[in-house]
């Protein structure tokens, strides 16, 4: 299926907007991301990935309220779609397989 | 939260970011950066949380997020229409680059004449506002009257200074009397140079509020000190600082150098005066100006004053009139009447006719400023008959326009747009144009005009008119053209109605044509007729003969002090055949008289009669004719008391047999010996002065030479300057030829004559550009018609004549109208001159047959080609 293969950074992304479900906006995410993985990201990536993501149909998002924190701007909540689910899934699973195939020998 | 001033995030970036995202992006975003910030300054301090926003910032800046949302701000379609327009309109203009050229080239070669006009008008109108008291200063003038004819005039006597003073003091911040401005020979160390310098009281400096560079102002109480100009300064003392140094003035007196001024700016009254010299000096060490300080019949100085505050020109003039005939009771026989004449009216308003201002310079800034205005207009005419000819090419544009959707006030702006955007082209044109002509303006226009790139007003002016232009010349098209139905333009009616279109639109157009030719005649009429009126003072005989004629000026007490030695010297040279003094230049009589008195003399007419001072041989240097009598000669001792009268002064007497009248003056008996035709001095568009000569020997101060015919002028001059330079040793050599002085006497007419042939030729250039594009429009337009004439047997000549005739006859209504106006203007015009030329008939009917042979040639070229065409060629597409 062209279109939803997911790059490594959108991946990650796509995966902590799925941690943060119901709260999921661009500085939520990238908190999440440098909690998770302990490195710096810029809003400027995460943003764009969650614009790609959009685009392909595995987040969806709405405008959310305003919080005093932000200065009272208002936020865009992202939710992860069945789609995206899907595709998360996928991955996992493409990569359990293979570790599955991994022969016993190597660890040896 | 507790914000201090410096916890917060980079200004700038947070700029740059709404600068750059879409409206719908950059609220959200800067809602993340912000959230982010605070977090981070908690985390990982202020300086780092700062670093990452403007990291985070730039981060944002990517295509993909900086990409509008379609559909959610809709964009402004107004862009895409009007890029629309231009693509369109640079369309059209590539199409037909013959139209697109004449009218580009028409209406900016119209600016551009503007433009210069303009210029020279503001030039004109803004002289001697250098001064800062431009609007307090004037000078005192006198009207006198002499036989019934009332003379105006600068020059005033002496003791009206003192007066003024004494009884008016309240009136005036300031009074300076000046000589005038005469030439003067300066030197310093080995350098000697020649310019021209007036003599003044202290006042002057700081009444003209002059620019001291060096030095002070007030040193001209001082009798040996001077004021220099910059120019002067520096060709004397170089980089040498001039003050305190010692000049020497004529080679006779010293002055210490007090102050040095800007230069005087070309637009101004005493451009001239390159230095000044103290009052004081002038009146102790000339006798007669000493003699003259309590002489009220000798008008001879120059006086200025500054008004006070509280007072009017007018009120002064008033107090002051009457100044003269209560001081001096024998003059008043002569009504003196002195009056203020302002600073700001000096350049333009200096003429007098009979004790009333009359015309003077501004009727030149009207003139010119009425023919760049017509100039102008033609320009725009032939715009605006040109757009409208071809906008009726683009009826079916329109209709498809229209059925897409347009709305009418979307076609009119697009062809204002058009218009606009064709009419900036002109204007680009223009200035470039200017920046080239500028140079040959400047010089036969004899100013020093730069452009006012700095100058906001006239950019204002500029632009504005270029606006105005573009919206009147798109106007009609735009307001006719979006009217049509897009059915009607659309189907098969399309043709009648535009046949019927063109019809209504002819008459506008006609009298368009018919204007601009109007004004083109009537210029050329002009120019001819001022042409003729120089070729004719020109022809006028001049009296004594001007080639081979040099004159010296007897500029310093050197020169004076010889005469026969120099004159022995100056023939041996082998350089001069004849030499002679005279107390006036061969080009003018410098002084007058009114006191002879002669048998049969009316006792009310004055004795006014021009003196000339000569030595024996200045009949013979210059070649006077002789009309009746004969020369004066040195075998009669008796000639000291004889005098030589020309044909004017003979008239002006009323002598029957004037050889052998005598004349009484300054209480002596004078006998004529001599009548000779009259020499040109003064204008050769006026009348001649009645004038005497008589042998005076002291009064010299021109030295003539009648140069020897078998060597060249250079080499005459060669062998003349060692001898000059052996008796007048302290001055350089300068000398003026004769027939360079005459021809001087033209220089104003000559300047009219060739600013009006440059405007008629332009007008009728421009007028033929249009004529040309309207004829080539109307036989393109009729190229269907002329094709069915041909098949059905029409010849070339018939065509030809079918597409030129309407022309014809609309430059004939033109040459109707023309010929009146040109006749009662010129005839106005000439009225100025006594000695004028008549207003011939064969200059109209050239006009005229010129005019007609340039339509005919102009329309010819487009009617032959269209006549020529084969017919298969414009029928067969359809």
């Amino acid at each position: 299926m062209k279109g939803t293969y997911l790059g490594e950074f959108e991946e990650v992304v796509l995966l902590a907007v799925a941690i943060r479900t119901g709260d999921a906006y661009g500085a939520a995410v990238v908190n999440e991301i440098e909690q998770q993985l302990r490195r710096a990201v810029n809003l400027g990536a995460v943003h764009t990935a969650l614009h790609r993501l959009e685009e392909k149909g595995l987040v969806k998002s709405e405008m959310g309220g305003a919080t005093a924190e932000r200065g009272g701007r208002s936020k865009r909540l992202y939710r992860v779609t069945a789609p995206g689910l899907r595709a998360l899934e996928e991955i996992r699973q493409m990569r359990n397989q293979m570790w599955d195939t991994i022969p016993k020998i190597v660890w040896s | 939260m507790n914000v201090s001033k410096h916890n917060i995030p980079p200004r700038w970036a947070t700029l740059l970011l709404q600068h750059f995202c879409p409206a719908h992006r950059a609220n959200e975003m800067e809602g993340d950066l912000s959230e982010l910030f605070e977090m981070r300054v908690k985390s990982i301090g202020l300086r780092q949380a700062r670093w990452r926003y403007v990291k985070d910032v730039l981060s944002l800046m990517r295509p993909s997020l900086m990409r509008t949302k379609p559909g959610k701000y809709p964009t402004l379609s107004h862009t895409d229409m009007l890029k629309n327009y231009i693509k369109i309109a640079f369309r059209n203009l590539a199409k037909n680059p013959t139209y697109s050229a004449i009218n580009i080239i028409g209406l900016s070669v119209g600016m551009t004449t503007a433009m210069l006009i303009g210029l020279w008008m503001w030039d004109e109108l803004s002289y001697d506002k250098y001064h800062q008291h431009y609007d307090r200063i004037a000078r005192v003038m006198q009207h006198q009257t002499y036989n019934g004819i009332t003379n105006t005039t600068p020059a005033t006597p002496l003791p009206m200074r003192a007066a003024l003073q004494n009884e008016h003091a309240s009136e005036f911040t300031h009074i300076a009397s000046s000589s005038w401005t005469e030439d003067h020979i300066l030197s310093s160390g080995e350098k000697k140079i020649s310019r021209k310098g007036n003599c003044v009281e202290p006042d002057f400096p700081i009444m003209m509020s002059l620019k001291i560079i060096k030095g002070t102002a007030t040193g001209l109480d001082n009798p040996t000190s001077a004021l220099l100009s910059e120019s002067v300064a520096k060709a004397l003392f170089g980089k040498e600082d001039p003050i305190n140094k010692t000049i020497k003035v004529d080679n006779t007196n010293y002055f210490k150098v007090t102050g040095v001024y800007e230069d005087l700016p070309h637009g101004t009254e005493f451009r001239d005066v390159s230095f000044l010299l103290p009052w004081k000096y002038f009146s102790e060490k000339t006798p007669w100006v000493k003699r003259s300080e309590t002489n009220w019949g000798n008008n001879s100085f120059l006086l200025l004053v500054e008004i006070a505050p509280h007072t009017s020109f007018d009120k002064v003039s008033a107090k002051i009139e009457k100044i003269k005939a209560r001081h001096a009771k024998d003059e008043a026989r002569f009504d003196p009447k002195a009056f203020l004449h302002p600073m700001s009216r000096w350049h333009l308003y200096s003429e007098w006719e009979n004790g009333v201002s009359v015309r003077g310079r501004i009727q030149f800034v009207w003139l010119f400023g009425i023919i760049g205005a017509f100039v102008l207009l033609l320009a725009c005419i032939n715009f605006m008959n040109l757009s409208t000819a071809r906008s009726q090419k683009r009826a079916k544009e329109v209709g498809v326009r229209k059925a897409v959707g347009s709305l009418r006030s979307q076609l009119i702006a697009q062809f204002l747009s058009e218009s606009i955007m064709i009419s900036m082209f002109a204007f680009l044109l223009a200035l470039l144009l200017v920046q080239i002509i500028l140079t040959w303006f400047n010089q036969i226009a004899d100013k020093q005009i730069t452009f006012p790139w700095g100058n906001q007003q006239s950019w204002l002016i500029g632009l504005g008119f270029t606006l105005m232009t573009g919206i009147l010349a798109g106007s009609y098209p735009a307001l006719y053209l979006s009217s049509f139905r897009p059915v009607k333009v659309l189907t098969g009616a399309g043709s009648s109605l535009r046949l019927h279109a063109s019809r209504f639109a002819a008459l506008p157009r006609q009298t368009l044509v018919i204007i601009q030719f109007t004004v083109s005649i009537t210029l050329v009429i002009g120019t001819l007729v001022v042409l003729r009126q120089i070729e004719h003072a020109k022809n006028r005989p001049v009296g004594f003969e001007r080639s081979g004629l040099l004159s010296v000026e007897m500029n310093t007490p050197d020169l004076l002090a010889t005469s026969q030695s120099l004159r022995q010297d100056l023939l041996q040279s082998g350089a001069a055949t004849n030499m002679a003094k005279s107390s006036s230049p061969t080009s003018e009589v410098w002084s007058s008289d009114a006191s002879f008195s002669w048998p049969g003399k009316d006792p009310d007419q004055l004795g006014d009669l021009g003196t000339v001072g000569i030595t024996h041989e200045y009949g013979k240097t210059v070649n006077w004719q002789i009309k009746q009598g004969r020369d004066f000669s040195r075998t009669f001792s008796t000639d000291s008391l004889a005098m030589i009268i020309n044909e004017s002064a003979a008239k002006f007497m009323g002598l029957k047999k004037a050889v052998g009248s005598h004349v009484h003056w300054n209480g002596a008996r004078y006998t004529i010996i001599g009548v000779i035709n009259d020499m040109v001095t003064g204008s050769p568009f006026m009348p001649i002065q009645p004038t005497v000569f008589m042998l005076r020997d002291d009064w010299g101060s021109f030295i003539h030479i009648r140069l020897n015919p078998d060597i060249t002028a250079s080499e005459a001059i060669s062998k003349l300057e060692p001898v000059f330079k052996k008796y007048n040793p302290g001055s350089p050599f300068e000398y003026k030829f004769a027939s360079e002085e005459y021809d001087r006497k033209f220089h104003a007419e000559e300047r009219i004559s060739q600013l009006s042939t440059t405007f008629a030729s332009l007008a009728i250039f421009i007028s033929c550009l249009g004529l040309f594009g309207l004829a080539s429009f109307f036989a393109e337009q009729r190229q269907k018609e002329i094709g069915i004439r041909k098949v059905l047997g029409a010849s070339v000549a018939n065509l030809w004549q079918l597409l030129s005739k309407d022309f014809l006859i609309l430059v004939t209504v033109a040459c109707l109208i023309a010929t009146p106006i040109a006749y009662y203007l010129m005839n106005d015009w000439l009225q100025h001159y006594t000695y004028r030329t008549g207003i011939s008939w064969w200059i109209f009917a050239a006009t005229i047959l010129g005019a007609m042979a340039i339509t005919i040639l102009t329309v010819s070229f487009q009617a032959v080609k269209a006549a020529l065409q084969n017919p298969v060629k414009s029928l067969q597409n359809e």
